[in-house]
């Protein structure tokens, strides 16, 4: 882990990513599935806006997808 | 008591009309196949969804309860079920709007982990906020009749007060005050929550509410499937009740077959 890379998030897990990561890379670390939607530091990302939203250090991601519910 | 009938007698929600007055819940059903054989039983007006993150095989079910839902082919009704704060609430709709493609919420902003009762205090703001952003929310509420009306003022179409707790399933535990909510309000009203029986669903169509939110009544049910076929007829049975206009009950018997005429009278 480098000093220049950014520490993030994503659902609670810690990963690392590289300095000007955007909101698509960290997607594609994960892999995960779609239908899912995203935010950032409590606030909603469109899916048009995942590749032009930079990352910053100890961001806080949430990929969610759809689950049963009452 | 202002009535909600037409003609058709549809469910008319933000302009919206929905043949089914029962609105169905997708949580713990023993197998996907039950719940789908409960909604083709039910015909439910919408079905309700939820988010969660991905967590082990997380994935696949994700997928696989989503191909379920385009298969029956029903509304859906996201939720923001376990929000705590307006803002967490704000952008589970927002995510939910993207992922369901629609505008309907059903808002949920919890206040007590143990009742899950809402948030009284900040549900109206959240209301507001969500109207403001084009929802067409169904908040999930107490049957305070002052807070309901609060969420209409703040341009809530539709109020969908609980019959009792979250998966409790004691059907209505405050009569006095669903009732007055209905002589109160003109909206459209969802009992949502706390029904167990289909005679709990009969009763609040007769009162004049207009539809019914299920979801544990029916999962847990030994029998989903023919449980879910039961409210639907009791939500029917219950509508036609309230649109015949029930008797008066009174104090004292009365008899239904003539008195006159009657043979042999007082000759024993």
């Amino acid at each position: 882990m480098s000093d220049t890379s950014l520490q993030v998030l994503i659902n609670q897990a810690p990963y690392s990513l590289p300095q000007g990561a955007t909101l698509s890379d960290a997607v594609a670390l994960v892999g995960i599935q779609p239908p899912f939607a995203a935010a950032v530091n409590l606030q909603f990302v469109p899916r048009g806006q995942y590749a032009h939203h930079v990352l910053a250090n100890h961001d806080q991601i949430e990929l969610i997808s759809p689950i049963t519910g009452g | 008591m202002t009535t909600h009938t037409s003609n058709a007698d549809t469910l008319t929600l933000y302009g919206e009309s929905f043949q089914s007055r029962l609105l169905l819940g997708t949580s713990r059903y023993p197998s996907p196949s039950v719940l789908l054989q409960a909604i083709d039983r039910a015909q439910p007006a919408m079905l309700t969804a939820s988010l969660r993150r991905q967590t082990g095989s997380g994935g696949e079910t994700s997928q696989s309860f989503w191909n379920l839902l385009r298969e029956a082919k029903v509304p859906v009704l996201p939720n923001t079920a376990g929000c705590h704060s307006v803002q967490e609430a704000i952008t589970t709709a927002e995510m939910a709007r993207e992922v369901f493609e629609t505008d309907w919420i059903k808002l949920e902003l919890i206040g007590d982990d143990y009742t899950l009762q809402p948030d009284t205090l900040n549900l109206p703001d959240a209301a507001h906020r969500l109207i403001q952003a084009g929802f067409k929310v169904l908040p999930y509420t107490t049957d305070d009749l002052v807070l309901c009306q609060r969420l209409v003022d703040v341009g809530c179409q539709a109020v969908m007060p609980w019959a009792a707790p979250i998966g409790t399933g004691k059907g209505p535990i405050n009569p006095y005050a669903l009732r007055t909510l209905r002589e109160r309000l003109e909206v459209p009203m969802i009992i949502d929550a706390g029904l167990g029986l289909p005679s709990h669903a009969c009763q609040v169509l007769e009162w004049g509410f207009d539809a019914v939110l299920l979801n544990t009544a029916v999962a847990l049910a030994q029998d989903p499937v023919s449980m879910a076929g039961a409210f639907a007829d009791a939500v029917k049975a219950g509508r036609a009740a309230y649109q015949s206009g029930a008797m008066q009950a009174q104090d004292s018997a009365q008899p239904s077959t003539p008195v006159l005429g009657t043979p042999f009278w007082h000759q024993a």
